[in-house]
């Protein structure tokens, strides 16, 4: 009994004397996942995950100090690259599917001032000094710099209008089945 | 305010309850048979059986807040207790059944997450865990005693039987792959003991000593026909698992014939009809596309031919089929059929070269 | 003439009984028809019309935009009441830009084109010219502008014009009628489009189950040596364009290409038909027959109804609902769209408008997947909608793509067999959604890397150009130094 004791023990602490030199001579160099993370990211230096800029928030991810769910304007398909990158589960629970939203110019209040024309990241804004400005909504990402410089608080964010062409079938579990035989009065569903 | 429902807003005839009901009236001919041959004692056991796995899969439902009679009602636990049942020795005591029952229904199907979920056949993981564990009493088979015969056990004596445990000795007998092996083991060579063992027909027919739902070769093959005929299964696993064991024991029977069964003592003896028709076939367990079935029988039907010949258990049915269940995933996942427009390896078929 | 076979499909039940043997009957002009601007796959038309003014029947009221895009005209004579968004005939009930008209009961024609006396002495532009100026569109419901189909001609090789008169979808027969009673129209129309096409060969497909078609076809089709009738199999979805190809043919179109790519071109009957209309007569598209059927309408019928028509004018002139539906839907029932309500016009691409009951939707609710496999042994596209499913339930969308969803046509025939009433095609068009959604939200990103880069150089730019301007400033102006100028608003910025 005492061999079978002693030489378990003695296989263990050398197989496990093995594994941890091979852990440190044999250890995987790490990727440039820094990089790589930021290349999935929006790259607009909006701001709005808290860091400065998005290679900062790349830099925060790769260490693992930031959750993947920081990015507003990178949306569902920015958290679930990260994750994948990461490999880490998205975990997408507390993350409010925050609708996509484009800022919009509230003309009454505008004064021609220039400062989001100046503020824009990605030059969404058309006008000019004492002139109407108005956002390009195709180009607008929601990052909503604007919002906070305009003076007169003109620029508001609205919700990015499902269209035709833009909607798509909901989950099955999630949509609302009409009940049995309560359906299709002219005009009621 | 909008229906967003998609289409398509018709459907089959068909549902869940209706096929596991046909499976059940597929295999009442069989089951009625078998009672009748081994009386009120079978008939006590069967209930006991069935009964405990609907109440298990009952506790099970209730435990996990899944609604209990709607589920119930789709009749599986009934097809998997009537399974276990008949792959059991007809005058088993009562505790085996109740024992399988806990673990075809509670560890083999509920622990995986239910219908559809499990991994392995209910069954036979019953079946098998109750082999392995009690062996004595899950090999103590007897020779037909049909209902209301002369010798046969009265309801009182199939009381005691059942739910006393106790079988007459002078009742008992060897099961044909049984009494082939043991003779094995006494060096007396197969062509020997074949004349020990009754004829090919009266095999086929259920006049042998074997468990409650193998022993009628012809009803089950009528059974297995129905249920091919109202679609529920198609032939490619059947078909499989008989010609892959007819052939293996075929070819070695004439290599040796003194020391491996003929192909025609294999196909009639033990549990391989019930198995080709009723076991393998289960749905949950076996592969999705054709291909991937006839795999999966013929692995079965080599299996089955394996264990019987070689191994310790002189059957080999249970065995051979979940081996294959562990096999299922990856065959299914290497049988995909190709997509219509692709090659096989998922890249678009190039022009010039789309005929199919 | 030899056919293929088909993988999979299903044998529902048709149920066309109820309207295969009733000839089409003209609908009256009901009190007021919505045109809507997009009826048709492409960007939406351009209104050309304004509240208030008066048309004529056939008269062009919105004028197709860029190449894929399709014209509207007035169905009939009358005055424009309003050019509003109204709820379109989509299952999201969404609106979109529709033209009213109230029809003054005059039926008064515009001027229209001129009647093409000879169309094969024409060229295939002039030819998709005119069937573009007429508003066609696929009228088997995909409604894809037509003329651009037919100048496939002019970029790949063709040898085939294929007509899918196979109608799979049970209870519409719109296609079969139209084949009893318009046969010498459609073969003609057939014929002007293969001129146009360059094709030597005319098929027309029409499934067994119409015996009375096919004969009544073949006869029509029989002066011309180069038109063939060919009855196909009855089994769905034989008039899947994909696999109509391959019964035919025998050839399997790659993934996301055309059948043009292998010589063959698609176009519904009904399409022909307008094509003979449009190039011998110059009459834009303006009407069309509907199915109106279902368990639940009192008097099924065939309708040719004007463009525009409400569904609830439909239903009323077929008697109205005999019971409560259980279900509206706006086409076939296996590939048919939820109808959002009855106050939705029908419009070029409506093959069908069914009331269906309990009974013959035959839903429950769903159960759990029992791994039957039937699925797998009837997808006429050998997908595994089992694991698609799973998948997809569990949120895992690649997965799903990498097993082949997006080569999904939706047909439906994995969700009509599943025991467990799973709605199978829900999941993949859900999934299908997200993955086009997720698509866009990438391509969007990568817009605005580019963008924000192309600002940043911008700025540095900028800044650079203003540092040499004040350097070469300096030792003109030594005065300027002692008063710094204030930082300017662009140093600000990148600050």
């Amino acid at each position: 009994m005492w061999i079978a004791i002693g030489s378990l023990t003695a296989m263990g602490l050398i197989l496990g004397g093995l594994l941890g030199v091979a852990a440190r001579f044999l250890a995987v160099k790490e990727n440039p996942l820094e990089e790589e993370l930021k290349e999935l990211l929006p790259g607009s230096q909006c701001g709005q995950c808290g860091y400065v800029g998005c290679s900062q928030y790349a830099a925060a991810l790769a260490k693992g100090e930031a959750p993947i769910t920081l990015c507003p304007p990178g949306g569902k398909a920015t958290i679930e690259a990260l994750a994948k990158k990461l490999g880490v589960a998205a975990d997408l629970s507390d993350h409010e599917e925050k609708v996509p939203q484009h800022a919009f110019v509230v003309e009454d209040l505008c004064i021609g001032c220039t400062r989001c024309i100046r503020e824009c990241t990605t030059d969404s804004i058309l006008g000019a000094n004492k002139l109407m400005h108005t956002i390009i909504a195709d180009t607008c990402h929601g990052c909503s710099k604007c919002v906070e410089v305009c003076p007169t608080e003109a620029i508001v964010m609205v919700a990015i209008p499902v269209t035709l062409n833009t909607w798509h079938w909901p989950k099955p579990e999630t949509a609302p089945k009409p009940e049995a035989g309560k359906l299709h009065e002219a005009g009621a569903v | 305010m909008t229906t967003t429902v998609s289409g398509p807003f018709t459907h089959a005839a068909n549902n869940v309850q209706k096929t596991m009901f046909t499976v059940l009236l597929a295999m009442t001919p069989a089951t009625v048979f078998n009672l009748y041959l081994f009386g009120w004692p079978a008939i006590m056991l069967f209930t006991v059986t069935v009964g405990s796995c609907v109440l298990i899969e009952a506790g099970c439902l209730a435990l996990v807040n899944k609604p209990v009679i709607p589920t119930l009602g789709d009749y599986s636990a009934v097809l998997t207790g009537w399974l276990l049942a008949l792959s059991l020795p007809p005058w088993a005591p009562w505790w085996i059944g109740v024992i399988g029952a806990v673990f075809a229904i509670a560890m083999a199907k509920h622990s995986f997450g239910g219908l559809g979920q499990n991994v392995f056949n209910p069954a036979m993981v019953g079946r098998t865990v109750l082999l392995i564990s009690f062996p004595v009493a899950m090999t103590a088979w007897v020779v037909p005693h049909p209902l209301f015969s002369a010798g046969a056990p009265g309801f009182a004596d199939a009381l005691a039987i059942t739910f006393g445990g106790q079988i007459p000795d002078a009742m008992t007998s060897a099961s044909v792959l049984g009494h082939i092996k043991t003779e094995l083991s006494r060096h007396i060579p197969v062509t020997q003991s074949l004349e020990g063992i009754p004829a090919l027909w009266d095999m086929a027919l259920g006049y042998r000593a074997g468990s409650m739902g193998e022993t009628s070769a012809i009803l089950i093959l009528a059974g297995g026909l129905f249920m091919m005929a109202r679609r529920v299964i198609s032939w490619h696993i059947p078909l499989s698992v008989m010609a892959g064991l007819f052939a293996i024991s075929a070819i070695f029977n004439v290599i040796d014939p003194a020391r491996f069964a003929p192909a025609a003592v294999h196909l009639f003896s033990g549990a391989t009809f019930l198995g080709a028709f009723f076991i393998a076939t289960d749905y949950v367990t076996s592969p999705v596309s054709k291909k991937g079935q006839l795999i999966f029988g013929i692995g079965c039907g080599l299996l089955i031919w394996l264990i019987r010949t070689f191994a310790g258990y002189p059957e080999g049915v249970a065995f051979a089929v979940l081996l294959m269940n562990g096999l299922t995933p990856i065959i299914d996942r290497y049988t995909r059929p190709r997509v219509f427009g692709r090659d096989r390896k998922g890249e678009p078929l190039p022009l010039g070269k789309e005929k199919s | 003439m030899k056919l293929f076979n088909i993988r999979g499909g299903i044998h529902p039940d048709y149920r066309k009984g109820q309207t295969s043997e009733k000839a089409i009957v003209a609908m009256p002009l009901p009190a007021l028809l919505y045109i809507p601007l997009q009826q048709h796959i492409g960007a939406p038309a351009e209104a050309l019309v304004a509240e208030g003014d008066l048309v004529r029947k056939g008269q062009m009221i919105a004028r197709g935009q860029g190449t894929i895009s399709a014209p509207q005209h007035a169905p009939t004579s009358g005055r424009v009441v309003a050019v509003a968004e109204i709820a379109s005939p989509h299952p999201s009930g969404l609106p979109q830009k529709t033209i009213i008209i109230e029809p003054d009961g005059k039926d008064e024609w515009a001027d229209l084109p001129e009647p093409i006396a000879d169309p094969f002495a024409l060229d295939a532009q002039a030819i998709g010219e005119r069937v573009a100026a007429s508003g066609i569109v696929g009228m088997g419901g995909a409604a894809f502008p037509s003329a651009v189909k037919l100048n496939l001609g002019t970029q790949k090789k063709l040898d085939t014009l294929l007509l899918n008169g196979a109608e799979c979808e049970p209870y519409l027969t719109c296609d079969d009628r139209l084949m009893r009673e318009h046969a010498d129209e459609i073969v003609d129309g057939a014929r002007i489009m293969a001129h146009a096409l360059g094709t030597p060969r005319i098929v027309i497909a029409i499934e067994d189950n119409k015996p009375q078609a096919i004969e009544i076809m073949r006869k029509a089709a029989s002066p011309f040596a180069n038109v063939t009738v060919a009855g196909v199999p009855v089994q769905y979805p034989m008039g899947s364009e994909r696999h109509l190809v391959q019964a035919i043919t025998g050839l399997e179109t790659p993934a996301r290409k055309l059948t043009a790519d292998l010589g063959v071109v698609v176009h519904n009957v009904a399409t022909a038909r307008a094509v003979h209309h449009a190039v011998r007569f110059g009459r834009p598209l303006i009407a069309r027959v509907v199915t109106v059927s279902g368990g639940a309408i009192s008097e099924p019928k065939n309708v040719e109804t004007p463009i525009g028509t409400r569904i609830s004018d439909l239903v009323e002139f077929c008697g109205g609902f005999a019971v409560r539906p259980e279900r509206l839907i706006n086409g076939g029932p296996m590939m048919g769209q939820p109808l959002p309500s009855l106050d939705v016009p029908m419009i070029k691409g409506t093959s069908g408008i069914l009331a269906l009951t309990a009974e013959e939707t035959n839903d429950n609710p769903a159960s759990p997947c029992i791994r039957c496999g039937t699925c797998v042994t009837i997808c006429p596209c050998g997908l595994i909608p089992v694991e698609m499913a799973a998948f997809i339930r569990k949120d895992k969308l690649e997965e799903a793509a990498k097993l082949g969803v997006m080569d999904c046509v939706s047909c439906g025939s994995c969700s009509w067999v599943c025991p467990s009433h799973i709605p199978l095609v829900h999941y993949f068009n859900y999934a299908k959604g997200m993955l086009n959604a997720k698509d866009r939200e990438l391509r969007k990103n990568d817009r605005v890397k580019s963008l924000v880069e192309a600002r940043t150089i911008r700025l540095e730019k900028a800044a650079e150009a203003k540092k040499a301007a004040l350097a070469a400033k300096k030792p003109a102006a030594p005065a300027a130094e002692a008063a710094p100028t204030p930082p300017t608003s662009e140093e600000k910025a990148t600050a």
